[in-house]
């Protein structure tokens, strides 16, 4: 008999997951509104800096509006495909995830195919609409390599923080009490890469560009689209090596994943 | 009332048991208390130096004082009212012989007083040693200080515990958790002060009492605002908690119908 | 057929470092050997019973071999495969029901739990569907696939977990406290469908329980596991004779009566004033109905129950004998 292949396993696998959560209809489109106020909330704190100062880590609020709407965009894919990780504390403490790992079936997919958070994209919708709102004012020449990045971004940005929320669920394991540590790379890397990277102080600035690259998901690619250089320890034409940095991000997650599972069934002794 | 007094204690004890979980907290606050900081710095260094009253040092107590009472305020995420309410464990809350709020109040300052020190020391060490800090010109502050501190970390706990109710009406509380998440923590000032708000901006955020959890304490602790001025603002802050308490009353009485009605 | 046994088990261990707080401040490390040196082989085909006490040991074993914990020495091979490394391959060849955890999706109608577990285990559409009308049809599930999980009863969800097992037709079933809970006609229900499954497709079982009445209707070996240790390893009527169990013959009398004196058995009590009175046997001497039939001799016998041994009685006894 003819075995289903992998790619037809997870679409009927995510296909449900996204049909079960059209049907609840009201509620559906109540997150979606809320995912995004988020969002709006979010810009409205750049735009609270600018309401006080004109340039800001060296740009104005349309080059600042570019790199946090790209930003937002990478960081809401990344949530809506692996934002269920964050269920992992719950899943340990319930002692489901024996149930989980009798499955012929890798965990981490399991766990990313188990939600499919639609309404986190009400988020990326806000971070859309700034684009094409910035875009125009900012006088940009459409050569091949900017509308390349312009593309390319998000979904390198979306792998970057994927590789945080990998990160995070894979540290679990091992950290339990200790989960709050992830948020400082979860979510102080979405906070830190919506900002021009030229404000965070050296330290931080390193931080969040060599060992979790959040500055390169957004900020520096738009530095190159907009033709600007970039601060110190951080040139503009790394932003070219935005893959790079996401397959050095995922290569963490994968570490912590494997440190993880294998603390969860004992084999670290 | 002695109930409640055993209750807070114990729920001092069960705190500090997680000290992995302390550790990794106060990693964290570094980590965002050091973006917060760039942030500041950035925007005064671009406005000359200083911005609507703050300079690099006020800036700095401004963001580690934040950090210091963030985690005794709570006002990031705490949703075990709402599992309870979806797992049905909270049918046995209400079969208890103590409300449910005044208990779970207790067990709040509880938690906030160990925070206070395990949680807030660290940040007010590392302002100090890095920028230093600024301490307030008057002796009131303190008094003051203290008294603004448990209003807000009773409002955190009366607006935390509203939202925790809404999950008996909906199944999906995290969305609603999500929104309170970013928009109380814009508007309490954790971000930026609040006093560098656009005009209309301060307007709104104070129509909420957002701002009474985290940037009054500040102002009154730092001697931003002193004096008489200091005592009006904790009068509002007993204001909002006034109000607040009420419409949690109210709240609970009718989720507490609900569940008899609706059987979880 | 290959006679390669599907489970093996050679000298298994794990252990445990436990942290107690002892006093104020200092903590206390405690090492809990929950299984220590347990050997054993299962062949195919057998319907294998493991008991014990809560804690002896019985849901570390099973992890071990499922490949959900990694055993501190000792050897474990399951359908072939060492488990941890192999946990995937091997989830292919066996089914495994929690007792206390769900398998299934909650909020989501029984038939898509089924529909989703086709794919995980990578069925084509019609292999899956036949394979679950059956398993539909023998456990009588047909009216309830479209019930979303959380609103079936614990009998109809247990129901639902084993079909949700066997879907992928593995080789072994392991079972972890399956009929906890339920009432009788769902254990009975639960047990007639497995012994006529094994009957069918040589399906060996391995099943984890309290109820001794699930060992007698489904098991021809029994293992009893105490503090880590194997204490015993045979058949039932084995057991029987090992520990020597006694039943109990429970008669209701017409009418308050004095103690029954009975060569076979021994009384050990009365109610209601004799009315019923409790004669203890054991089965390796006597018969429950020659204990009877000497009853009956003496007087009229209105009503009769037998009880069964309970397992920690067993277990203490087997403990102290062996």
């Amino acid at each position: 008999m003819a075995e289903l292949s992998a790619a037809e396993a997870y679409r009927i696998l995510i296909g449900s997951r996204i049909r079960s959560q059209l049907a609840y209809r009201a509620s559906f489109w109540l997150n979606v509104a809320t995912s995004v106020a988020v969002g709006l909330v979010e810009f409205v704190e750049i735009y609270a800096i600018f309401a006080n100062v004109p340039v800001f880590g060296g740009l104005d609020l349309r080059q600042s509006s570019l790199v946090f709407a790209l930003s937002n965009i990478g960081f809401a894919l990344a949530d809506t495909i692996f934002g269920q990780l964050d269920t992992i504390p719950t899943y340990l403490r319930l002692g489901r995830l024996e149930v989980l790992l009798v499955r012929p079936m890798p965990l981490l997919l399991q766990l990313v195919t188990s939600e499919v958070q639609m309404r986190r994209l009400g988020r990326l919708a806000v971070g859309v609409l700034i684009v094409v709102i910035v875009l125009p004012g900012l006088d940009l020449s459409y050569t091949a390599s900017t509308v390349y990045l312009l593309v390319i971004t998000p979904f390198v940005g979306a792998a970057i923080y994927g590789a945080f929320f990998a990160t995070a669920g894979g540290s679990q394991f091992f950290l339990i009490d200790g989960a709050e540590f992830t948020s400082a790379f979860v979510y102080g890397g979405s906070y830190a890469g919506q900002l021009p990277g030229s404000v965070l102080i050296t330290p931080i600035r390193i931080l969040f560009t060599f060992v979790f690259p959040a500055t390169v998901a957004a900020y520096l690619p738009s530095l190159l689209i907009m033709g600007l250089p970039g601060p110190r320890f951080l040139p503009a034409w790394l932003g070219w090596f935005a893959p790079v940095f996401a397959v050095w991000a995922w290569l963490l997650a994968w570490l912590a994943w494997r440190t993880g599972i294998r603390r969860f069934t004992g084999a670290g002794g | 009332m002695r109930t409640y007094l055993v209750l807070a204690a114990a729920e001092f004890r069960r705190y500090s048991t997680y000290r992995l979980a302390i550790l990794a907290g106060i990693t964290t606050q570094s980590v965002f208390g050091l973006i917060r900081v760039s942030v500041l710095f950035a925007a005064i260094s671009s406005a000359g130096g200083t911005l609507a009253g703050y300079d690099r040092q006020l800036a700095s107590t401004y963001v580690w004082l934040g950090q210091a009472l963030l985690a005794p305020i709570a006002l990031l995420g705490w949703i075990e009212i709402a599992e309870r309410v979806s797992s049905g464990e909270i049918a046995v809350d209400f079969a208890r012989p103590l409300d449910l709020q005044l208990a779970w109040w207790a067990r709040d300052l509880g938690r906030a007083c160990f925070q206070l020190l395990s949680r807030g020391l660290p940040p007010l060490v590392i302002g100090a040693v890095t920028v230093g800090l600024a301490w307030p010109d008057s002796w009131s502050a303190y008094p003051l200080g203290l008294m603004s501190l448990f209003l807000a970390v009773s409002i955190s706990f009366t607006l935390r515990f509203l939202v925790n109710l809404i999950a008996f009406w909906t199944l999906d509380v995290r969305g609603f958790i999500g929104l309170y998440l970013v928009v109380g923590s814009f508007f309490c000032g954790l971000f930026i002060p609040v006093h560098l708000f656009p005009k209309w901006l301060q307007v709104v955020a104070y129509a909420t009492p957002f701002p009474s959890m985290l940037q009054t304490p500040i102002d009154v602790l730092s001697g931003w605002v002193l004096g008489w001025a200091a005592a009006a603002l904790v009068a509002s802050q007993l204001a909002w908690l006034v109000g607040l308490v009420g419409l949690a009353r109210v709240v609970q009485w009718r989720a507490a119908r609900r569940l008899v009605v609706q059987g979880g | 057929m290959a006679s390669e046994p599907i489970v093996q088990l050679e000298d298994l261990r794990r252990s445990f470092t436990v942290r107690q707080k002892v006093g104020r401040l200092r903590r206390q490390t405690r090492v809990v050997h929950a299984v220590d040196g347990i050997s054993a082989s299962v062949q195919p085909g057998e319907a294998v019973g493991y008991i014990g006490a809560n804690g002896a040991g019985k849901s570390t074993t099973i992890k071990m071999l499922t490949g959900i914990l990694v055993p501190s020495s000792g050897r474990v091979r399951t359908c072939g495969y060492d488990p941890v490394p192999h946990r995937r391959r091997l989830a292919r060849e066996i089914g495994v029901v929690f007792g206390q955890r769900s398998q299934l999706w909650w909020d989501l109608p029984l038939r898509d739990s089924f529909r989703i577990l086709g794919a995980i285990h990578r069925l084509s559409a019609e292999e899956a569907t036949v394979r679950t009308e059956e398993l539909v049809d023998r456990l009588g599930l047909a009216d309830l696939l479209d019930t979303p999980v959380r609103q079936l009863s614990l009998g109809e969800r247990m129901r639902g977990e084993v079909a949700a097992a066997l879907v992928h037709r593995p080789r072994l079933l392991v079972l972890d406290e399956p009929t906890i809970g339920l009432d009788m006609i769902s254990k009975e229900r639960l047990r007639h469908f497995l012994v006529a499954e094994r009957a069918e497709f040589g399906t060996t079982l391995l099943l984890t329980t309290h109820d001794m009445g699930d060992i007698e209707r489904l098991c021809d070996r029994v293992l009893v596991i105490d503090r880590g240790r194997l204490v015993f390893d045979g058949t039932l009527p084995s057991l029987a004779e090992r520990v020597a169990l006694q039943r109990v013959l429970v008669v209701d009398l017409p009418e308050p009566s004095p103690d029954l004196q009975v060569s076979a058995a021994a009384h050990i009590g009365s109610d209601l004033d004799g009315q019923r009175q409790r004669l203890a046997f054991s089965p390796k001497e006597t018969t429950a109905a020659r204990v009877l039939a000497e009853v009956s001799a003496v007087t009229e016998v209105v009503d009769l129950t037998l009880e069964e041994p309970a397992i920690e009685d067993i277990v203490r006894t087997l403990y102290g004998v062996g």
